[in-house]
């Protein structure tokens, strides 16, 4: 295979061997970056047959960092994230074909393969570059159409998932919030502006939401929405969750009025979920939810420094998110008590 | 007393050395790592610049804002009591009054460029010259 010499890709390619009809062999292998939770490696398997452009099907493998998975609470196994993109894209969402779900005998741990699709998927990109003009004022109204038909998926799509209504959420983030032992209290007053208003709502009014529906996790084109990626946070909940996640200004990346993923407003994004028959828009559930959004990635800074000073991981970068609570600290008192939601 | 340079132009050199003379010599991650340490190390400049005066501020309103006395974690550690027990709430315009400004320290330190926060700014300085 021409990989022999390191033994990494002489597992993947003997897993890729028995999974894809027609592989004679792998090449190509890189690391991509990002994904600080989970490795990410591209590569094609050159193929005989009808399979793949020119002969090499362009496959990505997602594993647990090293193959070990660590089982994080809220994230699903890889495994279960393995069925949840099935279900979706079984459903007719742009997310990548599975082609196999690594088994332990192929030596690589936790982890799948899935199509590669081509696309940019860096924020600054995507908003900045000429190449995706065209596509930035559709971006919002097609995130809209995606998730109304995400959300058309009910809790029996795939079994398993966790129900988890806002209640349930809010006291996942508290736990985790006291656990790192530093007082923040911009984040104790929008823990109390949250329980104040927490929502109502039937266990029928829960579906199935990404819970991560932001840059990063889509691949863009020319023209738009290419593919939905990272379900590990998939869970079953407010759909709503899904449609203020996006707009948590940390995802605006300085583009501050154009509150969708800094690329639309929030009407588009609205207006694009009706028309694709999502359920009619709850705005005032949706800044609740945004202003959770906010905290939760406040204290998911809060959780990078946690991991810098356990020793887990002591690279600057990681330590350097810590100091990055702060932003989320003048979105909420923007959102509580300011002009935050325009 | 110390002798010069001062831990603020030690710092700017090195951060300085990191962007001018490090960075282009490197490639991929490295040089990524390498701008993510020099920035660490400007944050570092501007809390040795701002936060002792800021804090001893900070520290003055808690104990007006709580009429209590301890310190600074401790006081901090009373008032997210009080605002998740809602003894004090968003209602109380000396309480926001306190948060906002603590916050805009916090990012005047770790991230000035944020535009959350350069917006923040441009409010307060349309504010005065009103």
């Amino acid at each position: 295979m021409g990989t022999d010499a390191d033994p990494f890709a002489g597992l993947v390619g003997k897993a890729i061997a028995g999974a894809i009809p027609g592989a004679t062999g792998i090449a190509n292998l890189k690391r991509l970056s990002g994904g600080a939770n989970k490795e990410t490696w591209s590569f094609d398997v050159r193929c005989d047959g009808a399979q793949g452009k020119n002969g090499l099907l362009p496959l990505v493998l997602r594993r647990a960092p090293r193959g070990v998975d660590v089982g994080r609470s809220n994230l699903l196994s890889l495994e279960r994230e393995a069925a949840v993109v099935q279900a979706a894209a079984g459903a007719g969402l742009p997310a990548p074909r599975v082609r196999y779900v690594l088994q332990p005998d192929d030596g690589l741990g936790h982890g799948f393969f899935m199509d590669r699709i081509e696309g940019e998927t860096l924020a600054r990109r995507i908003l900045r570059d000429e190449a995706f003009a065209a596509a930035r004022p559709l971006l919002a109204g097609q995130c809209g159409a995606i998730l109304a038909r995400l959300h058309r998926l009910t809790a029996s799509a795939v079994p398993g998932l966790r129900v988890a209504p806002i209640l349930t959420e809010l006291g996942n983030v508290r736990t985790l919030y006291r656990s790192y032992r530093h007082p923040h209290p911009v984040f104790a007053l929008a823990f109390r502006w949250l329980a104040e208003r927490a929502p109502a709502y039937a266990q029928t009014d829960l579906v199935l939401v990404h819970g991560d529906f932001r840059h990063g996790n889509l691949i863009i084109g020319p023209e738009g929405v290419r593919a939905v990626l990272d379900w590990e946070g998939a869970h079953i909940g407010d759909p709503m969750e899904d449609l203020a996640w996006i707009s948590v200004n940390s995802w605006r990346f300085g583009n501050i009025d154009q509150p969708v993923g800094g690329f639309g407003q929030r009407e588009d994004l609205f207006a694009g979920y009706e028309a694709a028959g999502g359920r009619t828009v709850d705005r005032d559930r949706v800044r609740f939810w945004e202003v959770y959004g906010t905290l939760r990635w406040g204290i998911g800074c809060m959780g990078m420094y946690a991991t810098f000073a356990s020793g887990a991981d002591r690279s600057v970068e990681r330590a350097a998110i810590g100091r990055r609570a702060s932003e989320t600290e003048i979105d909420l008192l923007a959102l509580i008590t300011g002009k935050g939601w325009a | 007393m110390q002798d010069q340079p001062s831990a603020i132009e030690i710092l700017a050199a090195v951060a300085d050395f990191l962007r001018q003379h490090a960075m282009p010599q490197l490639q991929g991650h490295t040089a990524f790592h390498a701008r993510v340490a020099a920035n660490a190390l400007d944050i570092v400049r501007r809390e040795l610049e701002i936060a002792p005066q800021a804090n001893a501020e900070e520290h003055q309103r808690l104990r007006t804002l709580l009429g209590a006395d301890g310190s600074l974690e401790a006081l901090n550690e009373a008032l997210c009591e009080q605002l998740e027990n809602g003894t004090l709430t968003a209602q109380n315009p000396d309480l926001v009054a306190h948060l906002r400004r603590t916050t805009m320290t916090k990012l005047a330190i770790d991230q000035p460029a944020y535009s959350a926060y350069r917006r923040a700014l441009a409010e307060d300085k349309a504010a005065t010259s009103e």
